[in-house]
This record gives C-alpha cells, sequence and structure tokens, in this order.
C-alpha cells in the first residue's frame, strides 16, 4: 500500500473559494452569484478582487440559477454558490430547462454536501444530489476529494464549455493530493495499485478508502484504490481496466446508494463486465443532526465499513 | 418609424393565419395567447428591437427579447420567420418529429432567434436579468425585452426577480405582461387573481407603463415610450392589456381556446377573418 501522509486539514469549500479566485484572475468573464451564504462558500477573495463581478442574489436560488444562465448569453462563465441542497433539489427545474437544456456554461457549486454538513441536520444533508445532477444529460458532475483537488477541479470547470455541477463539503479533511495537479475532467486518479478487490471513491470517502487499504493490507489484503472525481462523464476504461484485474468491486461515496457513483458503477459493470460489487453508502435514508464524525460512523460511512464490505465481496467473488 | 401601422398590422393579420395554420396543421399548441401577442410581436421585431437577423448566440450590440411564456411559441415563430431568421416554409413543421420548431421554444434544435428554453413557466425574467447584467458588465447599452404571461406570475420565482431587478437597477430592461386575465382553467381572477399588478410591481421599485396591446399604434408607442424610460434606475414593467384569441371572433376572451385547436370548419372561419398579406407559408 501506496503511503500518503498529510500535514494539515482543510475544507473543500476553502479549496472551491481559493480555486474560484484564480479562475477569476485567469479570466475576465468568469463571474460568481451567492444566495446569502459568502461565508460558507469561501468567495470573499473573489469578491474582494471583482466585486463588479460577483452577484448577491439574496435567498433566491431559483432567481439564481436562472440569472446564471442568462449571463452566460453574454459570454459570462458564472459559478453559482449555495449549499448544496439549495443547489439542485430546491432548484432541479431551473436548472433542467433554462441550463442543461438550453446547454448553458453554468457552474453549480455546492457546498455542505452530505452527512458532514453535521448539526443542522436532515433538511440541509442532501444525500440524493449526485443523483439528480447525473440524471440531467450533458450535465457534468465531479466530487473532488481534498482541499487540493477542490482548487484544480473549480479552475479546471472554468475552462470547460458546458454545465457541471461541482461538490464539496464543509469539514476539514486531511490535504493529501498533488498542489500542483493538473485536474482532468472524466480522469480517474488511481491512487493505489492492488490485486485483490477494487476500491471506488469519490469525495470525503477517498481518504477513508486509503485508511481502509491501510487496514486492509494487514490483513494481508492488496487494494487497488481509485478516486472517481469525475462521476459523469465515468471514466469506463480506468474502471473496467482494474476491474479486470481484482474480479470485484466496492464502491463509497457520502450520498444514497440509490442513484449515486454505486450505480454509475454497477450499470457500466452489468452491461461490460459483471462483477460481485459492494455499496458504501447511506441506505435509502435521510440523515440527522450530530458532528460529521458521528454521523459517518452511525450511516456506515467509515474506513472500517469499507473493510467490512471488501472481506464480502470477496468472499463472493471466491463462490 | 420604419413602417406604417397599416403595415404593421397587415404583418400581425399575417402573422395570425400563421398561428391558426401552425396550431391546426398538428391539432395541439396554443393559439389563444399567440393571437393576443401577434400585434406586440409586430411591434418589437419590425419596430422597436435593434437587431440582426444574422443570429448570433450573444447578440453584442443588439436588444435581446425573452419570451418566459413559452407555450405561445406559434406566434414567435411566425413573427421570426417573417423577419428573416429563417425560412417561412419551416413553419409547416411546428410540433412535428425532428422539427427546429419544438412545441416550445429551446436553443437545442439550435433554431436562430432563440437564447433560452422556455415553457416551464415563470423563469424568463430571471434569464433575461441575466443578460442584462452580462450587457452591463459588457459595456453594452443595448436592451432587454422580455414578455410574461399574466398567468405565470402565479409563480413565485418571478418575484424573486421583481425583487431583485430594481434593487440592482437593472434599468435596460423592459418586461411586458400579456395581461389577457386567461388561463387555463379560467379567468386569472377564479384561479388565483392577479389583483393589482402595477401597484404591486410599483411596490416593488418598477416604473410601470400600461398600453393596449392590441392597438398597433398603442403598442408602438408605448414600446417607444419604455426605450426612453430606461437608463434611470428602474427596470420598466409594460402592463399590457390584451385579449385572448384577438383576432379571431370566436376565439375572442376566452380561455377555452388557450391550448384547443381549431378544426378544418373552424379554421376557414378564422382565415376568412385575417388577410393573407404576406403570402401563406
Amino acid at each position: 500500500m501506496k503511503k500518503y501522509t498529510y500535514t494539515e486539514k482543510k475544507d473543500t469549500r476553502s479549496g472551491f473559494g481559493a480555486g474560484l479566485h484564480e479562475a477569476g484572475k485567469k479570466n475576465e468573464n468568469v463571474v460568481a452569484l451567492c444566495a446569502d451564504l459568502v461565508g460558507s462558500l469561501k468567495m470573499d477573495a473573489f469578491i474582494k478582487d471583482f466585486p463588479e463581478r460577483f452577484t448577491q442574489v439574496g435567498i433566491a436560488e431559483a432567481n439564481m440559477i436562472g440569472i446564471a444562465a442568462g449571463m452566460t448569453i453574454g459570454g459570462k462563465i458564472p459559478f453559482t454558490g449555495t449549499f448544496a441542497n439549495f443547489s439542485t433539489g430546491r432548484v432541479y427545474d431551473q436548472i433542467r430547462q433554462s441550463v442543461a437544456y438550453s446547454n448553458k456554461n453554468v457552474k453549480i457549486c455546492a457546498s455542505h454536501a452530505g452527512l458532514t454538513l453535521g448539526e443542522d441536520g436532515a433538511t440541509h444533508q442532501i444525500l440524493e444530489d449526485i443523483g439528480l445532477m447525473k440524471m440531467l444529460p450533458g450535465m457534468v458532475v465531479i466530487n473532488p476529494c481534498d482541499y487540493n483537488q477542490t482548487k484544480a477541479a473549480t479552475m479546471a470547470i472554468a475552462e470547460y464549455e458546458g454545465p457541471v455541477y461541482l461538490r464539496f463539503g464543509r469539514p476539514v479533511i486531511p490535504v493529501f493530493t498533488d498542489p500542483d495537479q493538473k485536474f482532468e475532467i472524466g480522469k480517474a486518479w488511481m491512487v493505489n495499485e492492488g490485486t485483490d478487490v477494487t476500491i471506488i471513491a469519490t469525495g470525503h470517502m477517498v481518504w477513508k478508502a486509503i485508511e481502509a487499504g491501510e487496514q486492509l493490507a494487514e490483513l494481508g489484503i492488496d487494494a487497488e484504490i481509485i478516486n472517481i472525481h469525475t462521476i459523469k462523464p465515468l471514466d469506463d476504461e480506468a474502471i473496467l481496466k482494474s476491474v479486470k484485474k481484482t474480479g470485484c468491486v466496492v464502491t463509497c461515496e457520502e450520498h444514497n446508494k440509490f442513484g449515486g457513483l454505486g450505480e454509475s458503477v454497477a450499470r457500466l459493470l452489468t452491461t461490460e463486465l459483471p462483477t460481485p460489487q459492494e455499496f458504501v453508502a447511506t441506505n435509502d435514508t435521510f440523515g440527522e443532526s450530530g458532528t460529521p464524525d458521528q454521523l459517518m460512523s452511525k450511516y456506515g460511512l467509515d474506513a472500517v465499513n469499507i473493510v467490512e464490505a471488501v472481506q464480502k465481496v470477496i468472499g463472493r467473488k471466491k463462490a | 418609424m420604419k413602417h406604417t401601422i397599416k403595415e404593421l398590422e397587415d404583418i400581425a393579420s399575417q402573422i395570425r393565419r400563421d398561428i391558426v395554420r401552425m396550431v391546426h396543421g398538428c391539432q395541439s399548441g396554443h393559439p389563444g395567447a399567440s393571437l393576443g401577442c401577434a400585434d406586440f410581436f409586430t411591434a418589437l421585431y419590425f419596430e422597436v428591437l435593434n437587431h440582426k437577423t444574422d443570429f448570433t448566440m450573444e447578440g453584442a450590440g443588439e436588444d435581446l427579447f425573452f419570451l418566459s411564456n413559452g407555450h405561445i411559441s406559434p406566434v414567435w415563430y411566425s413573427t421570426l420567420a417573417h423577419a428573416g431568421y429563417f425560412d417561412k416554409s419551416e413553419l409547416v413543421t411546428f410540433r412535428k418529429l425532428g422539427s427546429r420548431l419544438q412545441g416550445h421554444p429551446t436553443t437545442h434544435e439550435h433554431l436562430p432567434g432563440i437564447r433560452i428554453a422556455s415553457g416551464s413557466l415563470g423563469q424568463g425574467l430571471s434569464v433575461a436579468i441575466g443578460a442584462a447584467l452580462a450587457k452591463k458588465l459588457n459595456g453594452d447599452q443595448s436592451h432587454i425585452f422580455a414578455l410574461l404571461g399574466d398567468g405565470e406570475l402565479q409563480e413565485g420565482q418571478n418575484w424573486e426577480a421583481a425583487m431583485f431587478a430594481p434593487f440592482n437597477k437593472v434599468d435596460h430592461l423592459i418586461a411586458s405582461v400579456d395581461y389577457n386575465g386567461q388561463q387555463i382553467d379560467g379567468p386569472t381572477s377564479k384561479v388565483l387573481a392577479l389583483d393589482d399588478l402595477q401597484a404591486k410591481f410599483e411596490a416593488f421599485g418598477w416604473h410601470v407603463i400600461n398600453t393596449d396591446g392590441n392597438d398597433m399604434q398603442a403598442i408602438v408607442e408605448g414600446l417607444h415610450y419604455a426605450k426612453t424610460l430606461t437608463g434611470k434606475g428602474k427596470p420598466i414593467l409594460n402592463l399590457m392589456s390584451t385579449q385572448m384569441g384577438a383576432g379571431v371572433d370566436y376565439m375572442v376572451g376566452s380561455h377555452k381556446w388557450h391550448g384547443t385547436a381549431p378544426n378544418d370548419e373552424q379554421l376557414a372561419s378564422a382565415l376568412a377573418q385575417l388577410p393573407e398579406t404576406l403570402g401563406d407559408y
């Protein structure tokens, strides 16, 4: 197992804020909109340097999506910012008609996704957003795994023409990816090469998968770990190549197993290479109030859950 | 004036013929408010709008128009064809498989003149505001026009947009409301009353004007006047009274013709009332 270390912990939303600031410096057409959550979305640096390119829309997310769609017509590249719940479920039809169907170059940037939002509870902890967004034709769906990757992803989507959903989170987590990485939309990142099982993880679950990989190594299990930061378009080639070698797969995501990354992988494997698969994801449930760590543990999204899923899926492979 | 009022009325008559023929041709679509807005579209595209028919999505240096109540697509398609955006022969494909003239307007099939999809109601005003903000950032002093149905003002997003535009001084925006007082289930006064729209928009900070949307002279003058009001810190709302089905006697004023196609006999009756002025498609 390749050794991963970290010297600091940071939130992925701060990676977004830093990436937005960089994208703004690079391209004067980059504009930002926010629905009364500037601090939470870490947009301060962008607003300070480019005040005329920032639009505060107030608590009016539907209007924000429509305005963003309209701004693309004048050649702007709008980044909308609010919590993941209000970025997707609340404005689904606005995104569907004014952004996706109209093929507008809007970047829907969503913080506080999943259970790790914590104490605010289930009203704010969306676990369905990946499914909602990946079903929209033409929508790119990205869920980066740490500060550096989120920053790189934010800069990369500014250069991509078309609608994108960028999902990130609230808690501080280890920063373990390369600060100078080149982010390639739709390209998986090989975290660790192995032979016994393929662990496919996205977002906050990538660090958990690394922790699980270390525990599995102690048990004599050689896990291949792949980071799928782009859930759509999915890197079919990387997944198939790995699964051909290992013969079984565990998918890990801070999302409902209905409609998430795991289902995308299952769809691919069912048609191309039927393979035993286990899902580390929430199971058709809402969240609740609690600390991020308590919630990840209670809802089965810890390293230990990945280890158990790996042992189970390897058993199925042998059977 | 680029045209006389009589010339504009003749164009509107042809557009009305097209509307009833298009809706009859596919036995579906929305003739009522399309007919009611034929004078507005004629005035806008043939007299008021500073636009090029050599279409670009951005429309730099041009006035832009956004239709929020996308179901009145027949009037828009006919207007765009006669204005020169595409050949009028394409109107026959309306709502048919493989057509660029979808039931509701879309950019998806790349029809010149369309900049956003509409149909699901209540979204157009926000989009128009966004387009206006982008023009401002680009130093482009052109105008943004939008048309909203009155019934669709029941959608909450309109009021988010209505609150935003005056606060942010989006003052190159002229939104018109097709105030025909009808919606699918009956008169708006019975379904969910709009009451005093002028007072409501004024309370939000809009400069409201009133026009008769079925009087060509009045609508041309009203839209020109609206343009003189822009750039003064307030968005403009043109409260435009129209009659659903205007120009076809048996359709006038009834919500029953919101989304019903005429049969052969009704088509003949409608066409007898609408002179063919520019040649049928």
